[in-house]
């Protein structure tokens, strides 16, 4: 495995990646992103697909801060027994 | 019996392992993702999202008796370490197949290190990257550069990655965050009923 990672730090250059290569990988990262599923990939540049991905993790990572902020709310007022009990039925419905 | 029994089971990963060596004499970046595509979590299923549920709970339960007082459970100490464990949770069920999550892991762990050590060993390792990338140069970069960089430091673990690798993780690790944002509101759903 290192050398595998070594070998992929040495052709870090555009060299050894074609772009062929780089746009398979953006319009794959385009069908993940909502903003820019609709939208063909002809249209859409590479620069605005990394813009819209690092908007999209940044957006992801506040609804996970306001969901663990929300989460230890709740779990502050109630006991966690009953909590995963509630949880564990939920998922058994 | 016994040799076909074991060998069935593994056949999976014994022919990933073969095609892996195969295309490590450099046929192309394709076929190297297309097998890691295969051995990587599933993070759209339902099954992985209320593995990660009940996980959460558990874990959570374990926190809070570690906890002094139920006061601290709202401060942001508090909450800090519900997203603390809600990532190392998150980064588990990677099962160590992504860069991001290996961080994650590791970073838990040398943090905890780094409070009994007074935190010298990282403070180095901060300078020191400093140091290489040279602000000068930064300012010169393209756009699309610059972008590249800032994605990589979003995913944890990715700075120093090449550009196929980093788009692989960011595809893995926001697949990973759709699943944690979905399964928590989901119990937050739970709870709050």
């Amino acid at each position: 495995m290192s050398s595998r990672r070594s070998r992929s730090r040495q052709s870090g250059g555009v060299s050894r990646i074609t772009e062929d290569q780089i746009g398979d990988l953006v319009s794959k990262l385009q069908q993940l992103i909502p903003e820019l599923r609709s939208r063909s990939s002809d249209k859409v540049s590479a620069s605005k697909v990394l813009q819209e991905t690092c908007n999209y993790i940044k957006n992801l990572h506040r609804e996970v801060d306001d969901l663990s902020d929300r989460l230890s709310e709740l779990l502050a007022s109630t006991d966690t027994n009953s909590a995963q009990a509630a949880i564990i039925r939920s998922l058994l419905m | 019996m016994a040799s076909s029994s074991i060998s069935n089971p593994e056949a999976g990963p014994n022919r990933l392992r073969e095609s892996k060596s195969k295309n490590r004499r450099g046929i192309g970046i394709d076929n190297r993702i297309e097998d890691v595509k295969i051995a990587k979590t599933k993070w759209n299923t339902e099954a992985e999202q209320q593995i990660y549920s009940l996980k959460l709970m558990e874990a959570l339960r374990m926190t809070r008796e570690n906890l002094p007082s139920p006061a601290e459970e709202v401060s942001p100490a508090g909450r800090s370490a519900v997203r603390r464990t809600a990532d190392r949770i998150l980064a588990a069920a990677a099962r160590g197949r992504t860069r991001w999550s290996r961080s994650i892991l590791t970073s838990r762990l040398q943090m905890k290190l780094d409070s009994n050590r007074h935190k010298k060993h990282k403070r180095l390792k901060v300078t020191g990257d400093i140091r290489s990338k040279k602000p000068v140069a930064r300012k010169r970069l393209p756009a699309v550069q610059q972008k590249v960089r800032f994605l990589g430091r979003l995913v944890p673990g990715c700075r120093e990655l090449s550009l196929p690798k980093l788009l692989e993780e960011a595809t893995d690790y926001i697949a990973a965050l759709e699943m944690q944002v979905r399964a928590m509101t989901a119990v937050a759903g739970v709870l709050n009923s």
